[in-house]
């Protein structure tokens, strides 16, 4: 369990987007008043959850990738630093240079200084959730660097001047009229006759973003992988946006996790085969890039990394939550969650939404944040999570321990005790006493007349009214289990010994057995 | 932000510290298929099929006339100087040009270029994904990015079932591209759209051995 230093709603570690700026009972409550969204979204995850199924049907060892992929993170984790330190000897040898960032102002920073040693105000950008949650694109706007996002849902999200709602389909919350709307007003040259057909609007982005592509000297991408052993790094992707911006310019910038290291070569057998499957429920996405460094005049001559912490070694320490860092960014974990479907990403406040964001965000920032410990409790913990992630993350244990760290939390920072600590106090003491039980249990008729005529009690007042509020109370019983239990012990010594040993032998037979 | 690695590893030392070592990692997943080289065409074939690429299976002699049929409304082709010559000689009516580390095509001249003829390192049949690896029949990564047309040829005797099978025979050291279909978007309504950005059409032949 991470130390709290009990200080609430601060930011802990620099700039970015990991922060929910309100609760999230708040931001749901608004978001599910959008109807558009919940049917795009109910849509959408549907379609995903199913294509997904029937893939990883297909494959009969698909258990046995899941572990491996598992072992294999659990091991990552372990090893971390000799890892770090083997990779940086690989991609340096082979001309790559690696800067380190502690947290996203520094990530900014260096991508800032990478790009103005190029003399250039416009650069390229394939997606990549690490750039997202540092904030990257707006600290390049706010210096007069336009940076362009070139995979379609990122584009559409960029020009709607929108948020992502989704990690793998961005702009998942719009539909195609909508789109269609957005490029309408925003792209230079956009036909104003443009239709609504996605094979249209897919073209206009073609043609917008041709001549970017033709023109980039820079780029800027996340990474799915970076394999230690041979210094590789690699982006998985559908639209070949990813190779043009991999492959044309003369700079490539790429902003990693620190926890994206695979030890070996041959552990991408395990995670291609998990990750495509789990994401688009694709049996391989159309494209994946590899590099190792520069490689003659194939591809980008100056080739960066930057290697981001922003949080991942707070998480890290927590020997509970840690495992949120096996995290592939499949997104399989949001189109199965009952929450998710109806709120929509954007009421998650940070970069991660879903069952993922709801323990990687307050992992990485700290508990206090903001309001993101408001996050661990959006969640009906049903599982479905837990089961669909590619690297066996336990989501739900994580969310009940996060729940837990919230309560310590909350405690150290203030004095008086909350009507709930004055409740589960009371329960305590009730509770760890039969004697006190018991006498307590004397004023069961008081509840049956708060009851009244129709036997439910439907008010009640402070904390527990947040109970009757959505529900009643039946009335309680007349008398308690255990004055129950006690007047049948009386009652059969009353009848003898000889019917009570009868009655213990030879069960009767109802045929009703198994009711 | 010198010393920024310093930092970060010493507190990812304090995080691991008192762990156990992580040491057994079990890999019982499949490390080898089963089907033999007809199956293996055909799973390839199936799968690239249903990714919308175009498919042909000729034996080694009926090469250059396949390339020749797929290329016929090519005005303009490259090719990786690797390539063996009698490949491309089929076509007629196409201006050839060649391109390598030496003598790179501009990439202007490579968005003007109808198409691209590689060959290709390695294929995996259970995920129709067909690897190149930069090597000279392959050529750089922007030749079969840029032209719309990608024809893609795939030696039988290439082909594995699965992926496991497919990693030891690359160079990691190489740049690669995993390609699984022509380029495609499912971004808008999780409609899936055939061709983005990269080849708008992906022409795979696969030759048997004559």
């Amino acid at each position: 369990m991470s130390i709290n230093l009990g200080i609430p709603a601060v930011r802990t570690r620099g700039e970015g987007n990991l922060f929910a700026h309100e609760k999230f009972p708040t931001a749901a409550k608004r978001e599910l008043k959008n109807q558009q969204l919940r049917a795009n979204l109910r849509h959408a995850t549907h379609t995903i959850r199913d294509k997904r199924i029937n893939v990883v049907s297909e494959l009969p060892d698909w258990e046995d990738l899941r572990e491996s992929g598992s072992r294999i993170k659990e091991n990552v984790m372990a090893r971390l630093p000799e890892l770090l330190e083997q990779f940086e000897a690989a991609f340096t040898a082979r001309g790559g240079v690696i800067h380190w960032a502690n947290d996203a102002t520094e990530a900014n920073a260096i991508v800032t200084s990478l790009i103005r040693a190029t003399g250039e105000t416009e650069v390229v950008k394939v997606k990549s959730m690490a750039t997202q949650e540092i904030g990257l694109n707006e600290h390049l706007e706010s210096l007069g660097i336009n940076a362009i996002e070139t995979d379609l849902a990122e584009l559409i999200v960029q020009l709607g001047h929108d948020r992502p709602s989704h990690i793998l389909v961005p702009a998942i919350h719009k539909n195609r009229t909508q789109i269609r709307d957005i490029f309408r007003a925003e792209i230079p040259n956009a036909s104003p006759d443009l239709t609504d057909n996605p094979k249209e609007l897919a073209a206009t982005a073609r043609a917008y973003l041709r001549e970017k592509f033709l023109n980039a000297k820079v780029a800027i991408s996340g990474a799915n992988f970076g394999i230690a052993e041979t210094g590789t790094l690699g982006v998985v992707e559908s639209e070949g946006n990813g190779r043009m911006c991999l492959t044309l310019p003369e700079t490539l910038i790429t902003v990693m996790g620190i926890e994206k290291i695979l030890p070996r070569w041959e552990d991408l057998g395990v995670f291609m085969q998990l990750l495509p499957r789990s994401s688009t429920g694709e049996r391989m996405n159309p494209y994946s890039s590899l590099w190792t460094g520069k490689n003659g005049q194939d591809g980008p001559q100056n080739i960066h990394l930057v290697m981001l912490d922003n949080g991942r070694t707070r998480a890290l320490a927590d020997k509970n939550g840690r495992s949120a860092l096996h995290c592939i960014r499949c997104s399989a974990c949001m189109n199965v969650c009952p929450v998710y479907e109806r709120t929509g990403g954007h009421a998650y406040g940070s970069t991660y939404p879903g069952p993922i964001g709801a323990i990687l965000s307050p992992l990485l920032t700290g508990i206090t944040a903001e309001e993101n410990s408001s996050l661990p409790y959006a969640s009906s913990l049903c599982g479905a999570c837990f089961d669909a992630c590619p690297v066996k993350i336990n989501i739900p244990e994580i969310l009940i321990d996060l729940r837990a760290q919230d309560v310590e939390a909350q405690h150290s920072v203030r004095k008086a005790p909350t009507e709930m600590d004055v409740l589960m106090k009371g329960a305590s003491w009730a509770l760890s006493s039969g004697t006190r039980l018991k006498f307590l249990e004397k004023g069961l008729p008081a509840g049956r007349l708060l009851a009244g005529k129709d036997q439910r009690i439907s008010w009640l007042p402070g904390i527990a009214g947040g109970w009757t509020s959505s529900r009643d109370i039946p009335a309680p019983p007349q008398s308690s289990f255990r004055d129950q239990w006690a007047q049948r012990e009386k009652f059969q010594k009353s009848q003898g010994p000889q019917l009570f040993q009868q009655s213990q032998a030879s069960p009767k037979p109802t045929g009703k057995q198994g009711e | 932000m010198v010393g920024a690695k310093e930092d970060i590893l010493s507190r990812v030392r304090v995080a691991l510290q008192g762990d156990a070592p992580v040491t057994d990692i079990p890999r019982d997943y499949r490390q080898s298929g089963t089907m033999n080289q007809e199956q293996l065409i055909d799973h390839l074939t199936d799968r690239l099929v249903d990714y919308k690429a175009e498919v042909k299976v000729v034996l080694a002699t009926d090469l250059q006339g396949a390339i020749a049929e797929f290329l016929a409304n090519a005005r303009s082709v490259v090719v990786p100087h690797g390539l063996d010559a009698q490949w491309i000689a089929g076509v007629a009516d196409a201006d050839v040009v060649t391109d390598s580390s030496e003598a790179p095509v501009p990439v202007d001249q490579l968005n003007a270029t109808d198409a691209v003829l590689t060959s290709s390192a390695v294929s995996v049949a259970e995920s129709g994904t067909i690897i190149l690896d930069g090597t000279p029949t392959q050529g750089r990564r922007a030749i079969s990015l840029v032209p719309d047309q990608h024809v893609c040829v795939v030696p039988a005797s290439t082909i594995v079932e699965i992926l496991p099978e497919a990693l030891p025979r690359l160079q990691p050291s190489h740049p690669q591209t995993w390609i699984s279909g022509p380029s495609a978007t499912s971004d808008i309504e999780l409609e899936r759209v055939e061709g983005v950005h990269g080849p708008r059409r992906l022409s795979v032949i696969i030759v048997e051995d004559a």
